[in-house]
C-alpha cells in the first residue's frame, strides 16, 4: 500500500518535472524551543546557543522551522507551551523551569502527538519524553574530586556550595566521595548560591578562619571570580589554585592562556540545548533511530582542550 | 503645677529616647562578645575591617532608605537600581573606552545621574500616582531587575579596560589612615545624612509627613515635594554605594544586589527607625547594616553550626539582638 502511494507520487513527479520533484523531496518539520529566560550566566548561554543553533539547523535541513520561546517563570513556561501547540509545532525540545510544575503541561503536548525532548532538568514522569539529554551532576563532583586527588594530592580544601537543590547536593557528595582515601582533606563548606558577592564574602571570611588553605572548589566560574578577588586582597599565597566549573568564558580564556591560579575548569555545558536540537531535528531528516537518553560528560577542560570549550560571543 | 508636670515628662521622654537611640549599639557590643567567644580569629583587625567594609552597600543605601522609611515610605527597588546602575555605569566606562580620570568621573556621574533619575522616578509615581509605595516600587524593581538582565543579555557585564579597573580598585580596596575608603565614604554619607534629617527644617519635615501626613499638610508642609526628594535621596545614596561597589569585582551580573532591599529595610528597622515612619535614626542604621553583616560573618566563623541551618541561625540572633534591645529600653 505505502509503496503504491510511494510510486504514484514518484511517477508524478517525475511526470511534473524537476521544480515538483524537489517539492516532493522537501518536508516541512516545525520545532518549537521551549527554554528560560536568560536571568543568571549559565541559562543566558542556554539563550545563545538555541538561538545560534536554531540559525544553523534551518539553513542544514531545508524546509525545517525552529521558533525559540524564553519564559521568565515556571507558570510563563506552561503559557508558552500552549503557544507553541497553537502553531502546529511537529517536536517540542523544552528545558523546564522545574519537574513539577511542567510535567502536566508537557503531558499536554505530548497528546496531541508531538515529539518531545527534555533537557537537563528530568520531568516526574519519564515516560512522557521521547529524548532525554542532560547533563551530569555526580559525574562534575567526581571530576572535580579526582583532579584534586591527582593534582594536589594532600592538603585542605575549602568547598563553595550553590543554592540548595538537588544539583548541589549531587556535585558535593561525589566530590566528596571522589576525595576519600586520599590526603585531600574538606576543612570547611559553606553556601554562596552561585552567586559572585556571596563567594567573595564567604572567602574572605574564610581566609580569616583558617590560616592555611591549599586549594578551593568553588564549583562554579560566578564563585570562582569573587573567591579569587578576596585571595588577592588578602595578598595570602598558600592557596595553589581555584576549581570553578560550569564553563564560563571569562574562566576558559584564563585557563587557555595558563593561568596558575586557574589551572583547570569542568564542564558543564549550557550548549547541552544545541546536543537536544540537533538530535531532534536529526530524528526527522534521518533514518538513524534517536530516540533515548543522552547523558553528557563532565570533561574536565585543561590548557590542551580549552580551546573546544571556548565561546568569545556568548554572553556565558 | 501644670508646668512641672510638662516638665518632669519632657524630661523622661528624652531620656527614655536617649536610650532607644542606645539600644542598637548595646546589640552590637553583644554580638562582639558573642563572635569573640566563638572564634579568637573574629577580633582580628583585618577581620573587623572586612566586616566592616563590606557592610558599607547595605549601610550607604539604609541612610537613603531611613528617609524614605522616616517620611512614612518603602522603596523596594534599591536591589534592582543598584544593579542597573552598576550594569549602566560599566557599560558607559567600557564605551568611552579610556583608562583615565576623566573616564572614570563620567563613568561615575553617569551612575548617580541614573540612580537619582531613578528614585525621581519612583517619587513622581509614588505622589502623583497616589499609589502605595510598596506596589509602585514592586513594579519598579522589576522594571530595573529587567533591564540589568537584557543589558547584559544574561550574562556578565564587566569592565573591559585593565587600566582602569586597576586605577579604580583601591575605591573598595584602599585604605587612607588605614581605615578602608567604603567606610569613609559611608561614614561621610551618614554624617550628611544625620546633618539633613536633624538639623534641617527638611529632616523635620520628612519626619512630620511621617507621624501624620494630615497635621504635617495642615501645617505647610510641602508634602509632594518632600515625598519626592525622600525618594531622589534614595536614589543618591543607591548610586553612591554603586560607586564603592563597582570597584569591588569590576562586573555587574542580573544577581547583582538581589535582596539588597529587604538588608536595607531590615538595617533601618535594626537601627530604630519605625516601620510606620515618624522617626528616623541615621547612626542606628548604620549600626544596623553592620550588625547584619557581623551575623552572618560570624556564621562563617563559628565551627558548630552546620551549613543547612545558617539562615536559621541567622534569623535566631537577629530576633534575639532585638528582643535584647527593648529590654534594655524598657528597662532602662
Amino acid at each position: 500500500m505505502k509503496a503504491t502511494v510511494l510510486k504514484i507520487a514518484m511517477a508524478a513527479g517525475l511526470m511534473a518535472g524537476v521544480a515538483t520533484g524537489a517539492m516532493a523531496q522537501q518536508k516541512n518539520v516545525t520545532i518549537g524551543v521551549s527554554i528560560p529566560a536568560a536571568t543568571h550566566g549559565w541559562t543566558g548561554g542556554v539563550v545563545y546557543h538555541a538561538q545560534e543553533t536554531a540559525k544553523q539547523l534551518e539553513k542544514g535541513y531545508p524546509g525545517l522551522k525552529v521558533i525559540v520561546k524564553t519564559s521568565p517563570d515556571g507558570a510563563a513556561q506552561a503559557n508558552a507551551l500552549d503557544d507553541l501547540t497553537s502553531q502546529k509545532i511537529d517536536a517540542l525540545v523544552v528545558l523546564p523551569f522545574n519537574s513539577d510544575e511542567l510535567t502536566n503541561p508537557v503531558r499536554e503536548v505530548k497528546r496531541r502527538g508531538t515529539f518531545i525532548t527534555v533537557v537537563d532538568r528530568g520531568l516526574k514522569d519519564p515516560s512522557i519524553q521521547d529524548i532525554y539529554v542532560a547533563g551530569n551532576n555526580p559525574e562534575f563532583g567526581r571530576v572535580a574530586g579526582k583532579y584534586f586527588v591527582d593534582n594536589l594530592k594532600q592538603g585542605n580544601v575549602v568547598v563553595f556550595r550553590g543554592i540548595p537543590t538537588v544539583i548541589d547536593e549531587e556535585r558535593v557528595t561525589n566530590f566528596e566521595k571522589a576525595l576519600e582515601g586520599s590526603g585531600v582533606k574538606v576543612i570547611d563548606k559553606q553556601y554562596a548560591n552561585w552567586n559572585r558577592d556571596d563567594a567573595f564574602k564567604v572567602m574572605q571570611d574564610f581566609l580569616s578562619k583558617h590560616p592555611k588553605i591549599d586549594a578551593v572548589w568553588a564549583s562554579d566560574d560566578d564563585m570562582a571570580l569573587g573567591v579569587m578577588e578576596a585571595i588577592r586582597q588578602a595578598k595570602r599565597e598558600d592557596i595553589k589554585f581555584v576549581l570553578g566549573g560550569a564553563g564560563m568564558k571569562d574562566m576558559i580564556k584564563k585557563v587557555m592562556d595558563g593561568d596558575k591560579m586557574i589551572p583547570a575548569n569542568v564542564s558543564y555545558p549550557p550548549s547541552m540545548i544545541s546536543t537536544a536540537m540537533g538530535v531532534t531535528a536529526a530524528h526527522f531528516y534521518t533514518n538513524a533511530p534517536m530516540r533515548g537518553t543522552y547523558t553528557l560528560n563532565a570533561q574536565l577542560i585543561t590548557k590542551d582542550n580549552a580551546k573546544e570549550h571556548y565561546f568569545p560571543n556568548s554572553p556565558f | 503645677m501644670t508646668e512641672t508636670v510638662l516638665r518632669t515628662g519632657a524630661e523622661k521622654r528624652r531620656f527614655t529616647l536617649d536610650m532607644r537611640a542606645l539600644s542598637p549599639f548595646v546589640a552590637l557590643i553583644a554580638l562582639v562578645i558573642a563572635g569573640a567567644l566563638i572564634n579568637p580569629d573574629f577580633l582580628t583587625a583585618s577581620n573587623l575591617l572586612n566586616v566592616v567594609t563590606r557592610s558599607a552597600f547595605i549601610a550607604i543605601i539604609a541612610v537613603g532608605a531611613t528617609f524614605v522609611i522616616a517620611g512614612g515610605g518603602l522603596d523596594l527597588s534599591v536591589g534592582s537600581m543598584a544593579a542597573l546602575t552598576a550594569g549602566v555605569m560599566i557599560l558607559t566606562l567600557n564605551n568611552l573606552g579610556g583608562g583615565d580620570m576623566g573616564t572614570l568621573a563620567l563613568g561615575m556621574l553617569a551612575a548617580i545621574a541614573l540612580s537619582a533619575a531613578c528614585g525621581l522616578a519612583n517619587g513622581l509615581v509614588v505622589t502623583f500616582g497616589r499609589i502605595e509605595p510598596f506596589i509602585v516600587t514592586l513594579g519598579t524593581m522589576g522594571i530595573f531587575r529587567s533591564l540589568v538582565i537584557w543589558l547584559a543579555a544574561g550574562g556578565t557585564i564587566t569592565m573591559r579596560n585593565f587600566e582602569l579597573r586597576e586605577l579604580y580598585r583601591p575605591v573598595y580596596f584602599g585604605s587612607v589612615f588605614g581605615i578602608p575608603v567604603p567606610i569613609i565614604a559611608f561614614l561621610v554619607v551618614a554624617a550628611i545624612g544625620a546633618l539633613i534629617l536633624y538639623r534641617t527644617s527638611f529632616g523635620r519635615h520628612v519626619v512630620a509627613l511621617g507621624s501624620n501626613e494630615d497635621v504635617a499638610r495642615y501645617s505647610g508642609v510641602p508634602i509632594w515635594r518632600v515625598r519626592t526628594l525622600t525618594y531622589i535621596i534614595q536614589g543618591i545614596c543607591v548610586g553612591i554605594a554603586v560607586l564603592v561597589y563597582v570597584p569591588r569585582l569590576g562586573s555587574a551580573t542580573p544577581t547583582t544586589g538581589l535582596l539588597w532591599e529587604l538588608q536595607a529595610i531590615t538595617a533601618v528597622v535594626i537601627g530604630g527607625t519605625a516601620l510606620k515612619g515618624g522617626i528616623g535614626r541615621i547612626w542606628g542604621t548604620v549600626v544596623g547594616a553592620v550588625i547584619l553583616e557581623l551575623v552572618a560573618n560570624i556564621m562563617v566563623l563559628s565551627n558548630f553550626v552546620s551549613e543547612f541551618l545558617v539562615g536559621a541561625v541567622q534569623g535566631a540572633i537577629i530576633i534575639v539582638a532585638m528582643l535584647l534591645q527593648r529590654s534594655v529600653h524598657r528597662g532602662r
